[in-house]
């Protein structure tokens, strides 16, 4: 199972709607969506996206393997490009047996989303495309390239 | 020769040069001044999974992706 990646906004009822018949067909005890909406804050008129995929794909792996280890699957979408204030670039999901299973699940998956998907975001500020550099984490390991010896 | 890409925001062109190990990497990206002010922030990548070992050794037509501080959401 892949990241589902779409240019521009995600149409959140579209795949919330997909994730849920999909759910429904089989026997999960819990459901936890979780959906990221762009604010209107600091005069921006909309976030902007690059994704690397082959590492958000063996990262997102990772995370399903894990998932799987508890009997859960995961879900999740992105936007590419340009999304406007008050839409959606970022969907994500956890189908579990269990309610605990599921509650912690998508709280560590969406933290270490935002810490190590390879996601670059701008700041779309009259007209210009700007690196969030001031919100951006490094990613774990980083660094290697400054060490001497 | 090893092929260096620069992702996300780092507005540069790939380059090729000659490597063994990522050692040898590290050398030729700390004489550019103009990435000084990503090196620390760097995560890396050999062929798509990502690497934190200065002396992983590379081979003719490895990639290297240079992977600078994420957000997404």
């Amino acid at each position: 199972m892949m990241v589902e990646i779409y240019n521009g906004p995600l149409d959140v009822k579209a795949i919330f709607a997909d994730w849920l018949e999909e759910g429904m067909e089989r026997n999960w005890g819990a459901f936890i969506p979780f959906i990221g909406i762009v604010r209107e804050e600091s005069g921006i008129e909309a976030l902007s996206f690059d994704i690397y995929e082959p590492i958000l794909d063996s990262w997102f792996n990772d995370w399903q393997a894990k998932a799987q280890a508890k009997g859960a699957i995961l879900k999740m979408a992105h936007s590419r490009g340009d999304v406007p204030v008050h839409t959606s670039s970022y969907m994500s999901a956890v189908f579990s047996p269990k309610r605990r299973v599921a509650l912690e699940l998508i709280d560590e998956f969406v933290e270490d989303f935002k810490a190590n998907a390879p996601i670059w975001k701008y700041d779309i500020v009259d007209g210009k495309r700007v690196y969030a550099e001031d919100r951006s984490t490094p990613m774990s390991g980083a660094g290697l390239m400054s060490k001497k010896d | 020769m090893v092929k260096i890409e620069f992702l996300g925001p780092i507005a540069k062109a790939s380059i090729s040069i000659e490597a063994n190990s990522l050692r040898d990497v590290a050398l030729y990206l700390q004489e550019d001044s103009g990435l000084s002010a990503w090196l620390d922030k760097l995560a890396i990548a050999v062929n798509d999974t990502m690497v934190c070992d200065l002396d992983h050794v590379l081979k003719d037509g490895d990639k290297i992706s240079l992977l600078p501080p994420v957000c997404g959401g």
